[in-house]
């Protein structure tokens, strides 16, 4: 689905990535592991279309996509939910949501998608005319996932959905990750919480410093010993 | 006598008032997008009574002169942005890059404006030429009226845009976080022209009216009108669009009152007493959100 080759992006005179390989199927969970700064954000972000690439190909469902810019990539099947969830803070719950099937044209498409999120978030609905900002930080994740899941992505990637979150909220979270993949959509999720991405990821990479320095089965990384130590404070 | 004139004025007022909001929705919607104060908006206005003048002299009528002119000046707003804001923006320029900016496309329309039309003072058409009207021994220019019955309307249709449309979600989204709007699938940029023709389409009506009203325009028109304007807009908080009108309105009142009761070479200043004003005592303005700033 999502396939990545030799990708490198620079800020100004700083060289962020160097470099990352990096490929995932359909119906996949994959995570993306590191320690802070080490290129996580970047390169969901360049993945993204926030931020240009430098060198390298980034190919989504057989279609070149590199340094094509964010808002076109919505149509083609792909959403991120940033980190720190970004939601808008003086709209509806509703106005979020909308804004999410923003590529989308027809009515009952839309009506369908909001019909997902409500199931999948009853909380939302709950919250349906409150503005976003006046929602608890697990409720705002929520928003984010939701509005991100808003135009149908095939495939959704999740920057730091655990960020800030009470250890109960985050196993909330995790499960309906897992509810979301179990629904068809691939994702890509970026966790400094390793130990919770490696449980519910099939397959993952490990970034240092923007480069890949390990990938392979989650479960597999999860035991390993140099994982173990580094990231899952073990 | 006192309270015919007081109310007189006040109704001179409120009219003049509809149609600085008209500018001032300008200001507000443009800071509100690009937190940017712009400084072309008051030669905007002037461009947009130039082109009504021009339209106006085809002969096919005033009201579609100043439809067109609404177009022309809208797009003048997209150009504006095209040619000189958005490569500042690609380039993350400091803030105080694009407000200087600004200062340079105001001369440079205002120059412009003097080239093609000459700098002297011509004669505008009356836009409605009705007669007056007389409630309970008031006496109203129906111009009067008719800027106060036009410039509402536009509000109207503008915060239903606004509010009620996608490309108005769109603006409000963009408004409170652009990386998420094009997260949304948002084209900020799209955005950003339909707001400056937006911006551009109001000065010119409210050039249209203006000029209709005093009957003259000038290229040099838009200095003063756009800094009463940018001070009616700051009153009202800036961003916001109920208190770029609510601004007007307090603007226009007390310029007509001040002519009336102090002095009339004292018109101009009382914009800017209020501005100075409400800058020491209320920064936000009457409707502003506190902490613009995003965290």
């Amino acid at each position: 689905m999502l396939k990545i080759e030799g990708l490198h992006t620079h800020y100004g005179n700083i060289h962020a990535l160097k470099g990352i390989d990096m490929e995932i199927d359909d119906g996949e969970i994959v995570s993306l592991i590191g320690s802070n700064g080490a290129g996580k954000s970047t390169t969901l972000n360049t993945i993204a279309g926030l931020i240009h690439a430098s060198q390298g190909k980034i190919t989504f469902r057989g279609k070149d996509i590199t340094n094509v810019p964010a808002y076109k990539l919505v149509d083609q099947g792909m959403s991120l939910s940033p980190e720190g969830r970004e939601v808008f803070a003086a709209l509806t719950v509703q106005e979020n949501l909308r804004l999410g099937a923003y590529s989308k044209k027809d009515k009952g498409a839309i009506d369908a998608s909001f019909q997902r999120v409500y199931d999948l978030f009853p909380r939302l609905k709950e919250r349906i005319n409150q503005q976003a900002g006046t929602l608890s930080g697990g409720e705002q994740q929520m928003l984010a996932i939701g509005r991100a899941l808003m135009s149908e992505p095939g495939l959704l990637l999740l920057d730091e959905p655990s960020l800030g979150l009470a250890p109960n909220i985050v196993q909330q979270i995790f499960g309906l990750i897992t509810d979301i993949n179990r629904q068809g959509t691939t994702i890509l999720l970026i966790e400094q919480n390793a130990n919770m991405a490696l449980s519910v990821s099939n397959r993952a990479y490990v970034l240092e410093t923007g480069r890949i320095s390990m990938s392979g089965d989650a479960h597999e990384l999860a035991d390993d010993s140099r994982v173990k130590k580094a990231y899952l404070a073990m | 006598m006192a309270e015919v004139l007081i109310v007189q004025q006040v109704l001179n007022g409120l009219a003049l008032g509809m149609a600085y909001a008209l500018i001032a929705v300008g200001y507000s919607l443009v800071f509100g997008i690009l937190r940017l104060v712009n400084f072309s908006h008051g030669s905007i206005y002037a461009f947009g009574a130039h082109a009504a003048l021009l339209f106006v002299g085809f002969e096919f009528g005033v009201l579609p002169a100043i439809l067109l002119s609404m177009v022309c000046t809208g797009l003048l707003g997209i150009l504006i942005d095209k040619a000189a804001l958005e490569p500042l923006r690609k380039k993350n320029s400091v803030p105080i890059a694009a407000l200087i900016t600004t200062i340079g496309v105001s001369n440079i329309i205002q120059n412009l404006l003097m080239i093609w039309f000459g700098s002297e003072k011509k004669a505008f058409p009356a836009v409605f030429n009705l007669p007056m009207i007389e409630i309970g021994g008031f006496r109203i220019q129906s111009t009067q009226l008719m800027m106060c019955v036009v410039s509402l309307i536009l509000l109207l249709v503008l915060t239903l845009v606004i509010n009620k449309t996608k490309i108005g979600l769109a603006m409000r989204a963009t408004e409170q976080n652009p990386k998420a709007a094009k997260l949304m699938g948002v084209n900020v940029n799209f955005v950003i022209s339909f707001t400056f023709f937006l911006a551009g389409a109001s000065a010119a009506i409210a050039g249209g009216l203006i000029s209709g009203y005093y009957q003259i325009v000038y290229p040099g028109m838009g200095f003063m009108a756009g800094l009463k304007a940018f001070a009616a807009s700051v009153l009202g908080g800036i961003g916001s669009l109920p208190g770029a009108v609510v601004g007007g309105l307090v603007v226009g009142v007390s310029e007509c009152l001040a002519a009336t009761f102090i002095n009339s070479t004292y018109r101009d200043s009382v914009a800017f007493i209020i501005l100075i004003v409400v800058l020491i005592v209320r920064p936000t303005g009457l409707f502003g959100k506190k902490g613009i700033t995003k965290v």
